[in-house]
């Protein structure tokens, strides 16, 4: 009964908060307003979504978002293996100054990118210097994909980490004593238990880099470049919510489809030792 | 070629300049069942990891079967390690982590399924080929650490604190059983425990570590009953340690008293420490004893009592399996076979 009773404030925050909102989104996704400020139902605004040059939009977004993950991937697992491997009396000052950069603000962090990308930024400064010809750096989808991979990586390595940090030690010894050499021992033993870690690390650097609409914002200009900066464009300039709306339940169940599919992949008998963070 | 197949020389082994296996010596012979005894902290796991090859020594050397192997990673050493927390992966079956090793030495898939149920068969868990380890009681998983480890028919099977975390009764199930698989499979086993009783059970040969040095080597009743210092004989059983002077051979003095006794050697008029177990001592009528005294506490023990008897300024434990009542007086009786002495330590 207490804890029914206790359970209380937090229902209702989930209820008003989260819950409401999603309806109310769904409600102006499905519905027009005529003149006389009448609500009528319809699947116009999905149909839209399904033009041509949104689809572009969508897929450059799933695109860029899945290589930034890959390239997380890539380099924050052996990033997290060092992390783990190192003597305990640096290590906690390494996993800070890891995290440290996230206690600043994102869209600072993201504007230092625009000052050393600009065509007066410091790259193009040092270029220059050695009577280099000048780049273009900011306003490409290298640039996006950079902001991408800088602001994120934290969210993989962090993840990956905490999972090499529990690992029982004595499984790699009894992989190495059945005669594993290292590269069988990590292959057969820490990837596979592991693999908890890369499944959050990647929903965490996927789901902000799929929906982002600031880092493509500020490094690539103010078109539709990202279905995030579509969303942002219905709602803040275009004003028309209701497509807005569409475009943003299109992207929620795209992200909760691939959440399905990885909780399938890390289903396969890790799941009891497994470390999730989600 | 010597039948020693495992061999340590002039061992230690330090952590950040702080010994913890000092200078040590040992060997394995073959087909040997060889425990390493000790108190936490006495370095007995350290100089398993090390014949393992997951540490390696300060200085020293080791061999194997004559060759040196100081320095082998442990994945080249033909010899398996039973962990103590089993260490059996969860992300895998039993089948999967009993065919561990086969599969890294590209055994075909007959000679593995073969090989992963006889073992089964070995450790009485046929037919959990595909249950996840999780789904195991600690008795059944330390078996199937057993099989992952002997399936690939190491030379040396080394075991740290193997039934630690099992329950008494299954303890001394699993001691006979390993017992009796280390005999019909001839494969040389070091044994790693703090436990004194399972090491006399089990061993062929017993080293007595403390402190990173070791105290005693040798066999489970030479241990028992020729303890070479106060260390060995207090760790090993219950016993009363006292300070005596070995009059000359075969005449020792304790407790104000001469005794005759079986030890010579020590020289005449050495300070030595006299050992006397608690069931040597026999309860007589105080006119009759060698040394009288009064039963100041009685404990019940299962199959003896446990008393504590005050004679002049010492206490004597003494076991029996009949019970004097508290306040009694009685007389304490010694044949010389129950007297050992040890020479004096440092």
């Amino acid at each position: 009964m207490l804890k029914k009773l206790a359970s209380g404030p937090y229902l209702f925050w989930i209820a008003m908060f989260i819950i409401v909102p999603i309806l109310m989104i769904l409600f102006f996704s499905m519905v027009t307003v005529e003149s006389d400020g009448s609500y009528t139902f319809t699947v116009s605004n999905y149909v839209r979504a399904f033009d041509p040059i949104y689809v572009t939009v969508l897929l450059r977004s799933l695109k860029i978002a899945v290589q930034a993950t890959l390239i997380c991937l890539v380099l924050g697992y052996p990033m997290a293996m060092i992390l783990a491997k190192m003597d305990p009396r640096y290590r906690t000052t390494a996993v800070m100054l890891f995290v440290v950069p996230m206690w600043m603000n994102f869209l600072l962090r993201t504007y230092a990118w625009m000052t050393i990308l600009g065509k007066n930024g410091v790259l193009n400064g040092i270029l220059s210097f050695f009577g280099l010809p000048q780049m273009t750096f900011l306003y490409s989808e290298g640039a996006v994909l950079l902001g991408m991979v800088y602001n994120f990586l934290p969210f993989m390595v962090l993840p990956i980490y905490t999972v090499l940090m529990k690992m029982d030690k004595s499984l790699i010894e009894a992989a190495e004593d059945l005669g594993g050499n290292k590269k069988t021992v990590f292959t057969k033993v820490v990837l596979p238990l592991s693999l908890p870690g890369i499944l959050s690390g990647v929903s965490m650097v996927f789901m902000p880099a799929v929906s982002t609409f600031v880092i493509s914002n500020l490094l690539y200009g103010g078109q539709y470049m990202l279905v995030g900066n579509l969303i942002e464009q219905q709602f803040l300039v275009v004003n028309d919510w209701h497509f807005g709306s569409a475009v943003a339940m299109i992207l929620m169940l795209l992200i909760l489809v691939s959440m399905a599919v990885m909780n399938k992949l890390g289903g396969s008998g890790v799941e009891e030792k497994g470390v999730n963070l989600w | 070629m010597s039948d020693k197949i495992v061999k340590g020389l002039n061992i230690t082994k330090e952590y950040n300049g702080v010994p913890v296996v000092k200078n040590i010596d040992f060997w394995v012979k073959k087909n040997q069942f060889l425990t390493i005894l000790g108190p936490s902290g006495c370095g007995k796991t350290t100089t398993l990891r090390m014949i393992a090859g997951f540490e390696t020594p300060t200085t020293g050397q080791l061999f194997f079967e004559g060759k040196d192997i100081t320095n082998t990673p442990p994945y080249m050493r033909q010899i398996n390690t039973v962990f103590q927390k089993y260490a059996l992966f969860p992300h895998m079956n039993i089948y999967e982590n009993i065919a561990f090793g086969l599969r890294i030495n590209k055994l075909n898939e007959k000679e593995i399924a073969s090989k992963v149920s006889k073992m089964l068969e070995l450790v009485n868990l046929s037919g959990f080929e595909k249950r996840s380890i999780h789904s195991l009681s600690g008795g059944q998983q330390q078996r199937i650490a057993i099989a992952r480890a002997l399936v690939n028919e190491p030379k040396v099977l080394l075991l740290d604190e193997p039934l630690g975390a099992l329950d008494l009764k299954l303890r001394k199930e699993m001691q006979i059983e390993l017992k009796n698989m280390q005999r019909e499979l001839g494969i040389t086993f070091v044994y790693v425990t703090h436990d004194q009783e399972e090491a006399l059970t089990m061993s062929d040969k017993i080293i007595i570590m403390n402190h990173g040095e070791i105290q005693q080597i040798g066999s489970p009743t030479d241990i028992y009953n020729e303890p070479e210092n106060a260390f060995v004989a207090d760790f090993i059983g219950e016993s009363n340690i006292l300070e005596g002077i070995m009059i000359r051979d075969y005449l020792v003095q304790f407790a104000e008293r001469d005794f005759t006794c079986v030890d010579k050697g020590f020289g005449d008029n050495t300070p030595i420490e006299v050992v006397i177990r608690p069931e040597d001592i026999k309860l007589v009528a105080p006119e009759e004893g060698l040394l009288k005294g009064i039963v100041k506490s009685v404990v019940f023990k299962g199959v003896h009592y446990e008393m504590l008897v005050k004679e002049a300024d010492r206490t004597w434990m003494i076991h029996s399996t009949t019970m004097e009542q508290e306040g009694t007086h009685v007389g304490l009786m010694l044949t010389p076979d129950d007297i050992h002495i040890m020479s004096k330590e440092g």
